[in-house]
Formats: structure tokens, C-alpha cells, sequence
């Protein structure tokens, strides 16, 4: 059973992560009126994002606390997914310029 | 003690051990979920790049991101009010656990109104489907999928918290169920924090 010292530590550290996620989340708000280019703009945000969502899931999600092997088996299919999903980005570039399409 | 009686323990120690994936079968149900969910939000969001990205006129509606300020802070909070409900009910306080659950079923209908007055708004500037006045007509496909589905997850999370939160109070479910139900909803707080960026703030016309 959790002790009451523990239950003060835990919801110290929950209140913590939670104060992180919301300045990290104003970072992005922040970064939305910065004067760069949208290409820019999207790398900050994306990483920012990737931040938050590894504090969230770590701690909120408790994935830390878990086994390892389970840690690692997410850790790796969640970037193997991401990974695979970029295949198309070359394509939507040639949408853009037009070029290099087949005669 | 004999050097089999030694052997034998040592063997007992590792099948002890258990293997790595030795689960709680409900938990392991809502992280295959949640694996699985991941997969549909990030083929939606990278199908949204890859639009975006390829599409010279797409529009930039947002002029104002205080809704969306607003939105994310609820939904934040809200994952905070379930840690909260989840410690509470490992800890036995059934009347905390069910106050702190409803609190976060509570944020998320207010989340829930907020992006249906946005749609509202949008929809009464001329946004629709298939065409807006601003550009292309893919944005209001994209912009409805992909908001509309983190509505949808909304939505039946808040469904489910009242429902884990009245069968735990009482006595049909215990800390374990709200275990997964939070991780559901901290789950639904993660893909926000992509989709805020992504959907909303590269959108923001200056």
C-alpha cells in the first residue's frame, strides 16, 4: 500500500510533469508566431511535441515504471511506425515543384 | 541445504521472474489499443503533411488561438485530475477517486463544447467538407477527419469515465480498471499534443 510520504512525493511529481507539459505546450504556442519560415516552424513544434508526448507517457502513462521489455517493445514499434509513415514526403515535395514526373 | 535443493530454488527463482510480458490482461488490452490507435492518428496526421505540404494554397483560417490555449490547458489538467483519481483509488478512497473522475469527465465535456463551437464558428465562415473561402477544399476534409476523430475519442472517454467512475463507486470495478481507463485518457491528451501544432498552430494566419 502507498504510504502517505509516498502519495505526497508522487502527486509532487505528477504536479511537475504536469507543469512542464503546459510550459512546453505554451513553447509551442510561442513558436507558432515566430517570424521563420513554415519548414522551420514545423521541425520546434515537432520536436516539442515528441517532449511532451515522451513526459506524458513516461510519467502519465507510467511506461517508465513498466518492464523493461515492454518499455523497449513500444519504444521501438512507435518509432518504426514513425519511421514508415515518411515514405510519402518525396511525393508531396513533386506535388509542389512538379518535377521529376515520368513522360 | 542440498546442492539439488539449491538448483531447484535457483530454477523456481527464474520461472519466478516472469517473462517480460507478463501483463495484467486489461492492461495489456488498452496499450494493443493504444498501439493500434497510434498507428490510425499518425497515418492521418502524415496523410495532413503530406497535403499540406504539396498543396501551394492551403488555407491559414485561425486568426485567434485562444480556444485552442484554452482547449489544451482542459485537456492537460484534465490528465493531471486522473493521476489524481487513479492514486486515490489505489489508495482506497472510493469517494476521492469517483469526485477526481467525474472532475475529469467534467473537463472533458467542457473540452468536448469548446470544439464543437469552433467547428460552429468555422462552419458559419463558409467551411465546409469539401470547399472554404480561403483555398483549397482539402483543408475542411483534413481539418474535420482528424479533429473529429480526437472528438470522437473524446467523447467515448467521457462516456467511459462516468461509467468505470459509477461501477467503481460502486463496487463492480476496482483501481485496476481505473488504471486503464487512465491510460485511455492521458493516451487521447498525447495525440492532442500533436494535433495542436500540426492542425492548428501552422495555421495560424499572422
Amino acid at each position: 500500500m502507498t504510504t502517505a510520504e509516498d502519495k505526497g512525493n508522487g502527486i509532487g511529481k505528477d504536479v511537475g510533469i504536469y507543469v512542464c507539459l503546459l510550459v512546453l505546450a505554451g513553447l509551442q504556442f510561442v513558436i507558432a508566431y515566430q517570424n521563420i519560415s513554415a519548414s522551420q516552424m514545423f521541425a520546434r513544434m515537432l520536436v516539442v511535441a515528441i517532449v511532451e508526448a515522451g513526459l506524458a507517457a513516461m510519467f502519465f502513462m507510467h511506461l517508465w515504471a513498466e518492464k523493461r521489455g515492454f518499455l523497449i517493445f513500444v519504444a521501438v514499434f512507435a518509432t518504426f511506425v514513425l519511421l514508415t509513415l515518411q515514405f510519402g514526403w518525396t511525393d508531396s515535395f513533386r506535388m509542389v515543384s512538379g518535377a521529376p514526373f515520368s513522360k | 541445504m542440498s546442492q539439488a535443493d539449491l538448483t531447484m530454488e535457483g530454477h523456481t527463482t527464474g520461472l519466478t521472474a516472469g517473462p517480460a510480458f507478463s501483463f495484467p490482461t486489461k492492461k495489456l488490452a488498452i496499450w494493443l489499443f493504444i498501439i493500434a490507435d497510434t498507428m490510425t492518428f499518425a497515418g492521418c496526421l502524415v496523410a495532413y503533411g503530406f497535403l499540406r505540404n504539396g498543396t501551394p494554397d492551403w488555407p491559414r483560417p485561425f486568426h485567434s488561438i485562444t480556444s485552442v490555449v484554452l482547449m489544451t490547458f482542459i485537456l492537460l489538467t484534465s490528465s493531471l485530475t486522473m493521476l489524481f483519481g487513479l492514486r486515490s483509488a489505489k489508495t482506497g478512497d472510493k469517494a476521492g477517486a469517483f469526485r477526481w473522475i467525474m472532475i475529469t469527465a467534467a473537463a472533458g465535456i467542457v473540452f468536448a463544447l469548446l470544439h464543437v463551437r469552433e467547428w460552429l464558428g468555422l462552419i458559419s465562415e463558409g467551411m465546409t467538407l469539401f470547399k472554404n473561402p480561403w483555398g483549397t477544399g482539402l483543408f475542411g476534409a483534413s481539418f474535420f477527419s482528424i479533429t473529429g476523430l480526437h472528438l470522437t475519442h473524446v467523447t467515448c472517454g467521457v462516456i467511459a469515465l462516468v461509467v468505470v467512475g459509477v461501477r467503481y463507486k460502486g463496487g463492480r470495478y476496482n483501481a485496476d480498471d481505473i488504471e486503464v481507463l487512465g491510460l485511455y485518457w492521458h493516451f487521447v491528451d498525447v495525440v492532442w499534443m500533436f494535433v495542436v501544432p500540426l492542425v492548428y498552430l501552422l495555421n495560424v494566419n499572422h
